[in-house]
């Protein structure tokens, strides 16, 4: 096969041709509302894809635009037509990443390896990051990410990161199981998720408590792993396989009635685990029973009774995680539990479903476009007056921590996520 | 094919002043090479102006130096209208939307020609106002768009279309001056009226800085109801029963069983598949009225043969209604992938003709077609479903729009209700308008854009030029 035929193979060039062009998507899309330009809109970069698949414009033609691309997938809800973005940004995101893994030096190569190979998946490591992240908010950072060879991409974003990254909790936690004081409603595997669990190790554990406490037994396994997602984003797909793999395998062991997480990002990659397979592999059918037990944390307790005891007198907003909304379909529970809180005012802000910018590891990567997109976002959020910002993915928390600080509102407005504020009306800590 | 000079971009640098709107990647120009139709036409250059002194700039320059401009809104035009066909410089006017005024006294509002649609009829909601003209493309495309495409929808069967609701406009000419035709009144008849003139020209005789809409009450309330029908042509008597009963429903839309049978098989919503035709009627106005004309509504359908009435008890139930044709775009292409829509309209008598006519083209071209569409004003929608990667269909589909074409003009009908000419159907404008009445058109064209600057390639048929419908 010659280079363009491969191409024509390897990109969702059939997905591509799906899109009639209609723009319907184009009011959904964060990088278009942002840039303004049709270049990085959803029906803008499907055209690329397949220009490129038809070796109209060059591969480098194509990496801007799609760099760019937050991958929250609101586009896809928006689509009359049903078309498949996911599948074409993560064709693109491959085939680019071959490319440039071609291209690049060893030096950057030996970096990846130990983000993705070694650092995310381990929580030990991340723990020491954590820790370290403590530290380095006293040290000057400058230094600190020059040393770690990070200096092209670090350095603003490190100073503006630095000043929201919560105090990070590296005590360890005992792998146990929780029963609820009656006859258990659902058997529970809780996923913990690695960043998060190093981040926000408290939202996890008042998740397994609001969890008993509505009813479940739940359990914490010792054999589960990263999710994998911030690979298979980054173009990273084998070692996002072995990960999920690991995952199916793990939890299979056990009769759970679900898997549950708190984390937009993590559970959108693992109800879509099946989609990494071939349809006649055999992992196929065995990663498709695992993604439908797979749920959000929201989708569960929606279904239960949450024994409420205080009363909290607040006006708040609610921003849906991306993933959480547009690819695990889950919409309506986190507003419904929101107001079933004794006492609060829930106010939406205009184009709550667009997206915050956050996106993975884009804010760090993109800092700029991500704080472009940000402000939009504030500028919204802030018309409200809202005395609290709910979120329901540690991404988005902490870049709602960074628009709440960029914007000069610390004492104003907190961004929680929806378990925190859950949790606290339950009195549960 | 003109090229654009350094010294050329060096003058257009001093009019927007901004480089961020000055476009010229390669991912950028083959981002405004294409619209809703098909064709990609790569231009050498893309301008974002937000402002007439801008544009008047732009204008100017293209006219010495002799190059084409082809104004874009949204691009979802259906018909090629923003397609650079001849290279030059697409003026993307998406992000000049600063300007959107209601003005409750005069019942008007004044809007910049990157607004979208859906948010001015938003906005006069707030002040109890409508803007009635409802593409379903409002919530995506601009009203500079509809402006030059004289755009209509369902609701175009009571209130009219776009032209009915424009009173004013500001326009650069070809030339590059500015003119104000009409003003802020209803009634002007102040010399030629240009603002009709210009609504619907497709951007081929000025460009649209600014309009002036005319805006009505917002009615009380809407009643819906479905109505299925066993034989295609008891629909189309219903209708014509309906409308000569002294009732005039807001939207009146049709679906053939072909419609019906791709929503079921795509998303079940328990519609019955052997019907011939369903039709969804809404009434607006007060409640009581429509609550009466909806029992004439219901026994006249029945008297002409309608198999059942369903009449939706309360908005939400209306919805679940109208759901069956929201979901006949996404349902039909899954059956192929492309959609060639067209928007031929025969007069309302000629409704059950022309669906006869439509069998017999998807008949002897073998062709997926399906029947959708603003039954009350003879507006339908022949969709073809194809697969553009297949060529040989692709050719049956071009012969079948010929003919829907022929069939739509031989019934006393037209070319396109609402899509516009662009480059899809100029090659038919001679047959409906014969050779004199385009070349009067010609003429006014040569008149107001001497240089041919104004998107060029459109609208008018290049010699020898034929329906093309793949994208190359
Ligand atoms: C799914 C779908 C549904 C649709 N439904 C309908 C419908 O129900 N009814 C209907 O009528 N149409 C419909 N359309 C067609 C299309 O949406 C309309 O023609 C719309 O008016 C185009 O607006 P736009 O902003 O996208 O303009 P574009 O497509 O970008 O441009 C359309 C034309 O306007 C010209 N133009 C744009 N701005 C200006 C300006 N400021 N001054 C001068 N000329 C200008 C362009 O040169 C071009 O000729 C539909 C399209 C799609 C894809
Ligand atoms: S995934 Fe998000 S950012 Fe990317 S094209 Fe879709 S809507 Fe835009
Ligand atoms: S809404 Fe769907 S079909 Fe329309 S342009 Fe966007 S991706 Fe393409």
């Amino acid at each position: 096969m010659d280079k363009q035929t491969i191409l024509l193979d390897k990109l969702a060039y059939n997905e591509t041709v799906n899109c009639v062009q209609c723009g319907y998507c184009l009011p959904s899309c964060p990088t278009y509302a942002t840039f303004g330009k049709e270049t990085h809109s959803p029906r803008g970069r499907i055209n690329l894809v397949k220009m490129a698949a038809e070796g109209r414009i060059s591969l480098d033609d194509l990496a801007g635009p799609m760099d760019v691309c937050l991958g929250c997938r609101a586009c896809e809800p928006a689509c009359p037509t049903n078309v498949q973005y996911g599948k074409i940004l993560e064709s693109a995101i491959d085939v680019l990443t071959e490319q440039r893994r071609r291209k690049q030096s060893l030096k950057e190569k030996a970096m990846k390896k130990l983000i993705f190979d070694y650092m995310i998946p381990n929580k030990n490591v991340l723990h020491f990051i954590g820790s370290g992240l403590q530290l380095y908010q006293t040290l000057k950072i400058d230094d600190f990410s020059r040393k770690i060879g990070f200096t092209n991409i670090l350095p603003e974003p490190m100073r503006q990161f630095e000043k929201i990254t919560p105090k990070v909790n590296v005590k360890k936690r005992k792998h146990s199981a929780i029963q609820p004081d009656t006859s258990p409603r659902f058997r529970i595997g809780f996923f913990v998720g690695c960043i998060m669990d190093t981040f926000f190790k408290r939202i996890n554990d008042l998740s397994m408590k609001l969890l008993a406490a509505a009813g479940c037994e739940v359990v914490l396994i010792a054999e589960q792993t990263c999710c994998g997602a911030l690979h298979h984003h980054s173009g990273e797909k084998e070692k996002a396989i072995s990960l999920a793999k690991h995952n199916i395998e793990a939890f299979e062991k056990y009769q759970f009635d679900y898997v549950v997480n708190s984390i937009g990002g993590c559970g959108a990659a693992m109800v879509e685990y099946h989609l990494l397979f071939d349809e006649a592999d055999r992992w196929y059918p065995r990663a498709e029973l695992f993604s439908d037990k797979c749920k959000d944390i929201s989708f569960i307790l929606d279904q239960l009774e949450l024994p409420f005891k205080m009363e909290i007198q607040k006006t708040v907003t609610y921003q849906p995680s991306c993933h959480l909304k547009n690819v695990q379909k889950v919409e309506k529970e986190p507003v419904r539990l929101i107001e079933k809180i004794p006492g609060i005012s829930y106010i939406p802000h205009k184009n709550m479903n667009m997206c915050c910018g956050s996106a993975g590891i884009y804010n760090i990567v993109h800092f700029e476009e991500s704080m472009e997109i940000l402000n939009l976002k504030m500028e919204n959020i802030s018309k409200i007056k809202p005395e609290i910002i709910i979120t329901t993915n540690p991404g988005c928390h902490l870049q709602m921590l960074l628009g709440v600080e960029r914007e000069g509102l610390r004492d104003e407005i907190r961004a929680v996520h929806l378990v925190e504020l859950l949790a606290e009306a339950c009195d549960i800590s | 094919m003109a090229t654009i000079t350094e010294e050329c971009l060096r003058n257009i640098e001093a009019i927007i002043v901004n480089k961020k709107r000055i476009l010229q990647r390669r991912e950028d120009l083959f981002s405004y090479s294409f619209d809703a139709s098909f064709g990609t036409h790569l231009p050498e250059l893309v301008l974002q102006p937000i402002s007439t002194d801008e544009v008047v700039g732009v204008v100017k320059l293209a006219n010495l130096y002799k190059i084409p401009l082809y104004p874009r809104g949204r691009g979802t035009s259906l018909s090629g209208g923003p397609l650079p066909v001849n290279g030059g410089i697409v003026l993307d006017f998406s992000l000049w939307k600063d300007k959107l005024i209601i003005d409750p006294d005069d019942s008007i509002a004044v809007v910049s020609p990157g607004v979208l649609t859906a948010d001015i009829n938003a906005k006069a909601n707030e002040f109890g106002f409508m803007y009635p003209p409802d593409p379903s493309s409002a919530h995506v495309s601009t009203i500079g768009g509809n402006l030059a495409e004289n755009s209509g929808g369902p609701r175009g069967l009571k209130y009219g279309v776009t032209k009915d609701y424009v009173i004013g406009l500001e326009v650069v000419t070809p030339e590059g001056e500015i003119i104000r035709t009409g003003g802020r009144t209803i009634k002007n008849v102040t010399g030629y009226d240009l603002t009709k003139l210009i609504v619907g020209s497709e951007g081929t005789l000025g460009i649209i800085t600014e309009a002036i809409l005319k805006l009505i009450p917002k009615p009380i309330a809407t009643k819906t109801a479905l109505v299925l029908f066993d034989d295609l042509v008891d629909s189309g008597h219903a209708i014509s029963r309906i409308l000569s009963s002294g009732i005039l429903p807001s939207k009146m839309e049709i679906m053939d069983q072909a419609c019906i049978i791709a929503v079921e098989e795509y998303k079940p919503l328990g519609l019955p598949t052997d019907v011939e035709a369903i039709l969804l009627i809404e009434l607006d106005g007060h409640p009581y009225s429509i609550e009466e004309e909806m029992k004439k509504v219901k026994s006249t359908c029945l008297a002409v043969g309608a198999r059942e009435v369903i009449v939706a008890e309360n908005d939400e139930e209306a919805n679940e209604l109208w759901k069956a044709r929201k979901l006949v775009s996404p349902a039909i292409v899954k059956i192929k992938p492309t959609k060639i829509s067209e928007d031929a309209t025969v007069p309302r008598s000629k409704i059950p003709d022309m669906f006869k006519k439509l069998k017999e083209i998807k008949e002897t071209h073998d062709i997926n077609l399906v029947v959708f569409g603003h039954a009350g004003d003879g507006n339908l929608h022949p969709n073809i479903i194809a697969d553009q990667r297949d060529t040989e269909e692709m050719k049956r589909v071009e012969l079948a729009v010929e003919e829907i074409f022929k069939a739509a003009i031989e019934l006393g009908g037209t070319l396109s209700g609402e899509h516009g000419i662009g480059i899809m159907k100029s090659p038919f404008m001679e047959m409906e308008l014969g050779t004199k009445g385009l070349e009067m058109m010609k003429r006014i064209k040569m008149a107001w854009d001497p240089n041919n600057i104004l998107n060029p390639g459109k609208v008018f048929p290049e010699p020898g030029q034929r329906l093309v419908l793949h994208n190359g």
